[in-house]
C-alpha cells in the first residue's frame, strides 16, 4: 500500500498490540458465557469485573456505576432515552449544544417528536458554550442537560466542570459525551459532577464494538436493551468478552500515559497548526488552548474539503472532512455552521486528527505536502481567482 | 479427555479462524468505514463482504442485513422499532428474556401484549394464536427455536395464519438458536424481522444482526451517524462484524452434514441416557425438536449440584438459559411446556454443536452414572 500516514484517530484509532494481547484468551480459551454458573463462565465474569474497576479508576467513579454497553452512540441513546421516560413525571425539558454527536442530537429529535422539549444551546466562533445562556435556558422542567464533554470535529473542550457545578446546584442530571475526551483530557467524574459519561473503546486504541457508560449511583434511568439480567439487569445481552477485557486493558493504558501522551500530542498538534497556518488565507477552527491534544481542524479559503483529501489520500495521508460519521454527506458541517463559517468555507475545512503512533516525521510530512496541494487546488479555483482580482477581505476577517 | 463442552445454546467457542481474522482486522483494517480515506474504503469492504455471507445465511440479501451488537439489541430492536403505545403484539410465553422484558416495558407503555400458551412440546398453540389475532395487532414475534428446550416452531404456518387474519401485522422471529443450526429461508417463511447472533454460531460475542424485509417500516433504537442504511448508528464494529461473516460462511459450508452429525450426536445421547434411572427427556422427540438441544431432567437431583459435578470432570452443561442462570427459579419455560417443578429443578440442557463427538458423549454418560449413583446414595 505503500506509505500510511493515518491522521484519523478521532474516526478511530488502531488497535493497540497489548490491548490484542489482552483479548485472544477470551476467545480461543475462556469463552464461556459469564451468566453460566460453572468455572468457564466465572472466569470471564471475573474478567469482566477487573475491566469495570480499571475504568472506573480513571474516571474516579465507583466499579459498579460502569455499565458496558456496545460503544459511544448507544451509550449516548441509552441516556437520552432513559433519562427523559424515567423522569417524565419531573419534566419534559432537555438541554444540549448545537454542536453534539449525531448519536445525542438525533436521539433528541426523536424525543421531540414523543413530547419532549429540547434547548440547544449556541456556541461561540471557538465552539464553546456560554454559561450564562446555559443559565438562562434551565426550567423547572429541565430534567437533564447533555454537554459533550470535547467536540469531535474541531476538538473544543467544553467547560465541564462549570456546568456540573450548576446541574448540581440545581439538582438536574448532567449527561457528558465523552468519546473524544477519555484518554485525551484528565476526568474525575464526582469532581466534575457528572452524572452520567458516554464512552467508547475504539477511541483510544480499544477494540470496536464496546463503551462503557457511567450512571452515578442513585440515577433514575430506564433501560435502552431489555432481556437477561446483565449488567446489574440495566443492559441486556451476552457480555461482549474480550471487547470489555480490551477496553479496560485500553483505558488503564490511556491512563498511566496520560501526562505524556497529551504532551506528546500537543507538541506535534501545534507544530502542525503552526505550519498550516503559514499558508496564506487558512484558519483554525475551534480554540487555540482549549483544545484536544491531537485535533487539527483548519479550513483554506477556495478549496474544497473533498478535493485536498483526495490527493492527500493519494499521498497516503488518510484525514477527514468534518467527523467520519457524515464525511460521506455533502451537507457541511452543523458544528462548523454553529461556530459561525459562512456554508462555503466549511465546506473548505480539513481535520486531521493525531494519535500515539504519530510521529514528527508524519507531521513533516504533511507540512512538505499540504501548501503544495492548496496552492494547485486555488490554481483551478475560479473563486480564487477572481479574490485575488479584487482583494477581497480574508477567512479571518469574519471576526 | 480434555474440556467437553456441552452448553453451546450459551455461547459457543469461536472458531480458529474467527479468531485469526478478528485479529486480522484489528491489525490491518483498524479505520472507521465511514471514512472517505482508502482504510476506510477497506474496512467497509470487509463488511460489505459480512453482510453478504450473513444475508446468505438465513436465504436473504444483503440490503436485508443490519449488524447489531447482538441479539438481545437486534430483539429489542425489532419489537420496539414497529410498535407504538395503544398497538396489540402476539408473543408466546416461551421467548428468550430480550422479547419477555421487552413486551413487559411496552405493557407499561401502553401496549398490549398476548401471551400465546404451548402445549407440552413445547409448540405454540394454533388455536389460540389465530384467536388473538385481533385488527390492531402490529407485531407478533414468536422464536424459531426455543433456547431451553430446542422446540422449532412451525414458523411458516404461524406466518400464514397471522396474515389470513392481519395482513399489516408484522412478524418478527428471534433466530438467534436456529441460524445455522436448521436451514432458514426467510423469504419462504415469509418473515418480517429475523433476529441472529454470532457467539451462538462460533463467532464472536458482541455482534449479532436483524434481517428486516422492508427498511422504511423499523425505527431505530440508536441514532446517531446513520450507519448501517440508518436504522442502526455507532461506528461499526468492523472485527466483530467480519468474524461473524466469516462463522456465516463457515456454518453454511456442508450443513447438512454438521446438522446430520448434531442429530447423531443427539440420537446416541439420548440412546445412552436410557441407561440411566430417572432420567426424563424433556425435549419433543420429533421432527419439532433442533438436533442442537436436550432438556433432560434428572429426577431426585437438583440440576445445579448435578452442573457442578459434571464441572469436576471437566463437562460443561446448564440449567435453563444462560441468562436466566443467575437468577434461580425463574424459569418460565419448562412451567410453560406442563412441567411439574420436580422436573424444573433436576432439568439439565446439554446443547450440542457440530463440533462435538460421540465419544465426548459416551465419557458423559459414563461419568453421569458415577455422579448420580453417588448422589442418589447420599439422598438416601
Amino acid at each position: 500500500m505503500g506509505k500510511i500516514v493515518y491522521m484519523d484517530n478521532s474516526a478511530t484509532t488502531p488497535t493497540k498490540s497489548e490491548v490484542l494481547e489482552e483479548m485472544k484468551p477470551y476467545f480461543t480459551e475462556k469463552y464461556g458465557n459469564p451468566s453460566s454458573i460453572y468455572s468457564l463462565a466465572r472466569e470471564t465474569k471475573a474478567a469482566i469485573e477487573k475491566s469495570r474497576e480499571k475504568v472506573a479508576k480513571v474516571l474516579g467513579a465507583n466499579p459498579d456505576e460502569i455499565y458496558f454497553t456496545a460503544g459511544g452512540s448507544e451509550s449516548d441513546n441509552w441516556t437520552l432515552k432513559g433519562i427523559a421516560y424515567a423522569n417524565q413525571n419531573k419534566g419534559n425539558h432537555i438541554i444540549t449544544t448545537k454542536i453534539e454527536h449525531h448519536a445525542v442530537l438525533h436521539a433528541c429529535e426523536y424525543l421531540e417528536k414523543h413530547g419532549f422539549e429540547v434547548t440547544y444551546l449556541p456556541v461561540d466562533e471557538y465552539g464553546l458554550i456560554n454559561l450564562d445562556d446555559f443559565k438562562k435556558a434551565i426550567t423547572d422542567k429541565t430534567i437533564l442537560v447533555s454537554v459533550m464533554f470535547a467536540n469531535n470535529e474541531i476538538g473544543t473542550i467544553e467547560p465541564i466542570a462549570e456546568v456540573g457545578k450548576i446541574c448540581k446546584d440545581k439538582g438536574i442530571y448532567f449527561h457528558t459525551d465523552a468519546v473524544q475526551a477519555v484518554g485525551n483530557v484528565p476526568i474525575n467524574v464526582k469532581k466534575m459532577n457528572i452524572d452520567l459519561l458516554s464512552l467508547s473503546a475504539h477511541k483510544f486504541y480499544g477494540p470496536k464494538g464496546v463503551g462503557a457508560l457511567y450512571i452515578k449511583k442513585g440515577v433514575k434511568i430506564n433501560p435502552l436493551i431489555h432481556g437477561g439480567g446483565q449488567e446489574g439487569g440495566r443492559r441486556a445481552g451476552t457480555e461482549n468478552v474480550p471487547g470489555i477485557v480490551g477496553l479496560g486493558k485500553a483505558i488503564e493504558l490511556a491512563g498511566e500515559s496520560m501526562d505524556s501522551h497529551i504532551e506528546r500530542l500537543t507538541k506535534l498538534r501545534d507544530k502542525l497548526i503552526g505550519g498550516i497556518m503559514k499558508i496564506p488565507y487558512s484558519k483554525l477552527n475551534g480554540h487555540p488552548v482549549k483544545r484536544l491534544p491531537g485535533n487539527v481542524n483548519v479550513c483554506f479559503r477556495f478549496i474544497e474539503g473533498e478535493s485536498m483529501l483526495l490527493l492527500l489520500d493519494g499521498m497516503g495521508v488518510c484525514g477527514s472532512s468534518g467527523s467520519a460519521c457524515s464525511s460521506g454527506s455533502l451537507d457541511p458541517s452543523h458544528v462548523l455552521l454553529a461556530i459561525g463559517l459562512p456554508p462555503e468555507i466549511a465546506h473548505g475545512s480539513l481535520r486531521l486528527t493525531l494519535g500515539d503512533f504519530t510521529t514528527e516525521e508524519d507531521v513533516d510530512y504533511v507540512l512538505g505536502l499540504l501548501p503544495k496541494f492548496v496552492k494547485r487546488l486555488r490554481d483551478m479555483s475560479p473563486l480564487y481567482e477572481e479574490f485575488i482580482k479584487k482583494g477581497e477581505e480574508s477567512c479571518t476577517a469574519k471576526k | 479427555m480434555g474440556i467437553i463442552y456441552f452448553d453451546n445454546s450459551a455461547t459457543t467457542k469461536p472458531h480458529r479462524e474467527v479468531i485469526d481474522e478478528v485479529a486480522e482486522c484489528m491489525e490491518n483494517h483498524f479505520a472507521n468505514p465511514s471514512s472517505a480515506h482508502r482504510l476506510g474504503l477497506d474496512a467497509e469492504k470487509k463488511v460489505k463482504v459480512a453482510r453478504e455471507r450473513v444475508a446468505r445465511l438465513i436465504g436473504s440479501s444483503p440490503e436485508h442485513i443490519i449488524f447489531t451488537s447482538g441479539g438481545s439489541e437486534a430483539n429489542n430492536t425489532a419489537i420496539r422499532g414497529v410498535v407504538s403505545p395503544g398497538d396489540h403484539i402476539i408473543t408466546s410465553k416461551i421467548e428468550h428474556p430480550s422479547v419477555m422484558k421487552t413486551m413487559q416495558f411496552l405493557e407499561k407503555e401502553g401496549c398490549e401484549v398476548s401471551y400465546i400458551g404451548v402445549d407440552s412440546r413445547g409448540i405454540i398453540n394454533m388455536e389460540e394464536l389465530k384467536g388473538a389475532i385481533k385488527e390492531n395487532t402490529k407485531l407478533v414475534s414468536i422464536m424459531h427455536v426455543n433456547n431451553e428446550t430446542g422446540t422449532i416452531q412451525p414458523i411458516y404456518d404461524i406466518v400464514k395464519a397471522v396474515k389470513e387474519k392481519n395482513k399489516r401485522a408484522k412478524i418478527h422471529t428471534d433466530c438467534v438458536q436456529s441460524a445455522g443450526k436448521i436451514k432458514i429461508d426467510v423469504e419462504k417463511l415469509g418473515i418480517d424481522m429475523a433476529s441472529l447472533s454470532a457467539h451462538k454460531i462460533h463467532g464472536p460475542k458482541g455482534v449479532g444482526a436483524l434481517y428486516i424485509r422492508e427498511n422504511q417500516a423499523l425505527r431505530p433504537l440508536i441514532y446517531g451517524g446513520g450507519q448501517e442504511m440508518d436504522l442502526r448508528s455507532g461506528t461499526e464494529n468492523v472485527p466483530g462484524i467480519s468474524g461473524f461473516g466469516l462463522a456465516a460462511k463457515m456454518i453454511s459450508d456442508d450443513m447438512e452434514g454438521k446438522i446430520k452429525h448434531v442429530n447423531e450426536v443427539k440420537s446416541h445421547f439420548i440412546d445412552r441416557i436410557s441407561e440411566i434411572d430417572g432420567a426424563v427427556v424433556n425435549s419433543p422427540a420429533d421432527d419439532f425438536h433442533l438436533g442442537n438441544i436436550l432438556n433432560i431432567s434428572f429426577l431426585g437431583v437438583k440440576g445445579e449440584v448435578l452442573l457442578h459435578a459434571l464441572e469436576d470432570y471437566d463437562i460443561f452443561v446448564s440449567t435453563g438459559s444462560a441468562c436466566s442462570a443467575r437468577r434461580a427459579h425463574k424459569n418460565y419455560v419448562l412451567p410453560a411446556i406442563g412441567l411439574k417443578p420436580c422436573y424444573v429443578e433436576s432439568a439439565v440442557r446439554f446443547s450440542f454443536s457440530y463440533l462435538n463427538t460421540i465419544d465426548e458423549v459416551d465419557y458423559t454418560i459414563e461419568k453421569l452414572k458415577t455422579i448420580l449413583s453417588f448422589l442418589r446414595r447420599i439422598k438416601k
